[in-house]
């Protein structure tokens, strides 16, 4: 009885059901299979006339655009990625990188054909360009989707439309001509490999500039960003970076430091997804018995825990760059160049020396949003570090929180007389290029001339430090900071020491007393015990 | 003499729980202040604050329980005679052979040294604790309750001389409990509540 009732159990659960399930499954995954033969857009562009004519050039392939897309250029004019320029409204200083000097190639001025690679614009090659032209805004750098769009790095913005080698005539890579048809036909939504093609190579390579942006986050594992997971959550830039009329937003020029306004949902909406609490709310831990970890979010930013080391990806970035020993040359003459175990680039006769770092531990500060950017004009003490740029915050300021950054190092030049910041004409084919002459004198004098500042012709260089808020390369929770990483006598907050932090601080008067009393009372009792066994013995021996 | 009940049910069931809470306070409270490690911060935190809720309910339970018994009336502080006379027996006589000068009863079960020592502790050091520890533990809420010009420091500092404070409370304490009574009669009497009148 008992076993003819299994078999027949056994019977419909091994064979059966299974079967049942093998039949609905193959079903199911043959219908999504279908689904995704389908495009998620309504518009196919590889049908549309418009995109079926020979283009020669890429403006040519903006017009076509424009034929449907009408407002598009007209929106692209009002953003930083056309403009380099921002006016914040907080500090009314005007930033964004055609003003702002830094210690990379220190500024866009008189050095535009090759800056300007990364611009979402054609011909931008000097200072004349025409930014109301709707025809030179570049679509395809940011809506390619074929990998086959790339702007030619001393292009002004153009692709290569013919075969073309970087260095010119005697470079190693080759760029192919651009096939413009394709790459029109094929448009669509942003990726990470288009935001990356500049944003992954900013300060002239891969990771150079930023740390955790590198072109290890055009395919991120789960360790690396476990947000852009390729196989997990696979977000793009534009997830977070969401856009309103083509204004992308989440700019480092005004950052939000501390988002007070939570979840972003339709209709309690500040327009933006590019903050943490965009998605996680203002309660982003599970509750605990102390709460301490959701209570941290007052002052703590969640990069500063979520993002333990930056530059994670196997792609190292620079963290120093010292524009003074650059032009050395070989006796006969020759530009040298040195590189490091790993084939990164140590010395270089045009740059100077560079220190590059992996897995690098960030510097930890408070940051309430406003940053300010030293101008050229501005004066500066060469006795100490300039800071290229300086921001607010402390603990004492409630809208502060504290911020990993990766700092950038190096030395550039200044004017000795007028004790000011120069810029320099590094690119270009004239003699006063400093990457023809090895003049710093004319090249100096060149492009402080051009930027409308004073210039003493007597020049000297001295140390900078620039500092970038980090944002991405977030860990799994699991390879987040602990609470001893802060919490510690050596922790990464040894620097920050305008408030009281447990575990890190104490009154060593208060602790020296304390500890004296405890002893004190400990060492009184002993004796006072020794003593009563003496006179206790002493006693009984009368 | 005779044997009575020195110490009810409650009173000791008060006395040991209090006692194990104090020293996991003072273990977990000095990891946290960074004098050692041993659970690891984030778990001597949670420890810490779970200890310091329970340590509240039972001093609440203890204030009850001493006023409603009258019990309170055991920590009248005694005469600065009496005091004195404490005093010349523990520098003195204690190494002389000399008698105590006080002697234990039902009604008067503290010496007055006794009195004095927990008095301090249950009107300055307890309160000192307790208070810093609450405004240490809402910490982020201060500026909620209008309390942003607090400081931390000042807090945390208190805690820590008050922590300092038990610490030393507690060294002298099981010196005096456990070897000024013969055969750990002291011990005895707080474990089974009984103990002898000294008449
Ligand atoms: C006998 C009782 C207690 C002792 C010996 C004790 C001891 C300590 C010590 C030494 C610290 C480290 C202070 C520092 O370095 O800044 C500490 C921290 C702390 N104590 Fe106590 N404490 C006691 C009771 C309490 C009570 C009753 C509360 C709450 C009502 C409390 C709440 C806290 C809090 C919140 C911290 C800080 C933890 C953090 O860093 O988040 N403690 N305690």
């Amino acid at each position: 009885m008992f076993l003819r009732d299994k078999s027949l159990f056994s019977i419909l659960s091994t064979w059966l059901l299974p079967g049942l399930l093998f039949l609905f499954n193959s079903a199911v995954s043959a219908s999504s299979a279908d689904l995704a033969e389908i495009k998620k857009s309504t518009a196919d562009h590889s049908k549309f006339e418009q995109l079926q004519r020979e283009f020669k050039t890429g403006p040519d392939v903006t017009k076509a655009c424009l034929e449907c897309h009408t407002e598009a250029s007209k929106q692209l004019h009002q953003t930083k990625h056309w403009n380099w320029k921002f006016t914040n409204p907080e500090t009314g200083q005007t930033v964004g990188k055609q003003v702002v000097i830094n210690n990379f190639c220190l500024s866009v001025e008189t050095n535009y054909p090759r800056c300007t690679s990364c611009h979402i614009g054609y011909g931008w090659k000097d200072a004349s360009f025409d930014f109301t032209s709707e025809e030179n805004v570049d679509c395809l750098v940011c809506h390619d989707t074929t990998g086959t769009y790339k702007k030619y790095p001393a292009g002004s913005g153009h692709p290569a439309y013919v075969d073309k080698l970087f260095p010119p005539k005697k470079g190693k890579k080759l760029f192919k001509a651009v096939d413009l048809n394709k790459v029109a036909q094929g448009v669509g939504k942003t990726s990470r490999q288009t935001c990356g093609a500049c944003h992954f190579y900013g300060g002239g390579g891969d990771g150079v500039k930023h740390g955790d942006l590198d072109s290890s986050m055009t395919n991120p594992g789960k360790s690396l960003d476990v947000h852009m997971d390729k196989d997990g959550l696979n977000f793009v830039c534009a997830d977070c970076h969401t856009t309103d009329g083509h204004d992308t937003k989440g700019s480092r020029y005004n950052i939000t430091a501390k988002d007070t306004h939570g979840v972003d949902i339709i209709g309690k909406d500040d327009k933006s997804r590019a903050s943490c609490e965009s998605c996680h709310g203002l309660q982003p831990h599970p509750e605990t018995a102390d709460s301490k970890l959701n209570e941290h979010v007052d002052r703590i930013a969640c990069q500063t825990c979520h993002i333990p080391t930056y530059a994670r990806g196997g792609k190292p970035t620079k963290t120093w760059w010292d524009w003074s020993t650059a032009g050395r040359k070989t006796a006969d003459g020759k530009p040298i160049k040195e590189k490091d175990e790993n084939g990164y680039v140590t010395y270089v006769t045009k740059k100077g020396n560079f220190e590059w770092g992996e897995n690098l531990v960030p510097e930890y500060h408070w940051l309430s949003g406003n940053t300010r950017f030293r101008s050229l004009g501005e004066k500066i003490d060469p006795s100490e570090v300039t800071k290229l740029n300086v921001f607010e915050g402390s603990y004492e300021d409630e809208n502060a929180r504290i911020w990993p950054f990766k700092v950038m190092r190096g030395k550039q030049a200044y004017d000795k007389v007028n004790n000011t910041l120069a810029v320099a004409h590094l690119f270009g084919k004239d003699k006063d290029a400093y990457w023809k002459s090895y003049s710093w004198s004319k090249a100096l004098e060149n492009a402080m001339k051009a930027a409308g500042a004073e210039f003493s012709g007597e020049y000297d260089f001295l140390e900078t430090e620039m500092y970038w808020p980090l944002s991405h390369m977030i860990a799994p929770k699991e390879e987040s900071l602990g609470c001893t990483d802060c919490h510690s006598k050596n922790g990464r907050l040894a620097n920050l020491t305008d408030f009281y932090l447990p575990g890190r601080d104490n009154n060593k008067w208060l602790d020296g007393i304390g500890w004296l009393a405890v002893a004190g009372t400990l060492g009184g009792v002993s004796i006072h015990g020794l003593l009563r066994i003496i006179a206790n013995r002493r006693r009984k021996r009368k | 003499m005779s044997v009575v009940k020195y110490y009810s049910k409650f009173e000791r069931f008060w006395h040991w729980t209090q006692a194990a809470l104090i020293i996991s306070l003072l273990v977990t409270g000095f990891e946290i202040h960074g004098t050692f490690q041993l659970f690891g911060f984030d778990k001597a935190v949670s420890y810490h604050v779970i200890l310091a809720w329970s340590l509240i309910v039972l001093w609440v339970f203890a204030i009850f329980w001493h006023l409603t018994t009258g019990e309170w009336r055991q920590y009248i502080p005694a005469s600065t005679g009496h005091i004195m006379a404490m005093v010349k027996y523990y520098a003195f006589d204690i190494f002389l052979g000399g008698g105590h000068p006080f002697h234990r009863t039902r009604q008067e079960k503290l010496n007055p040294l006794q009195r004095m020592a927990y008095l301090s502790m249950h009107l300055l050091i307890a309160p000192a604790i307790w208070i810093s520890g609450w405004f240490y533990l809402f910490y982020s809420d201060w500026p909620a309750v209008g309390l942003e010009g607090l400081s931390l420091e000042v807090v945390a500092l208190t805690h820590t001389a008050a922590a300092f404070a038990v610490l030393a409370f507690l060294v002298a304490h099981l010196y005096l409990a456990l070897t000024m009574s013969s055969n750990f009669a002291d011990l005895k009497s707080m474990l089974t509540g009984y103990g002898e009148e000294e008449k």
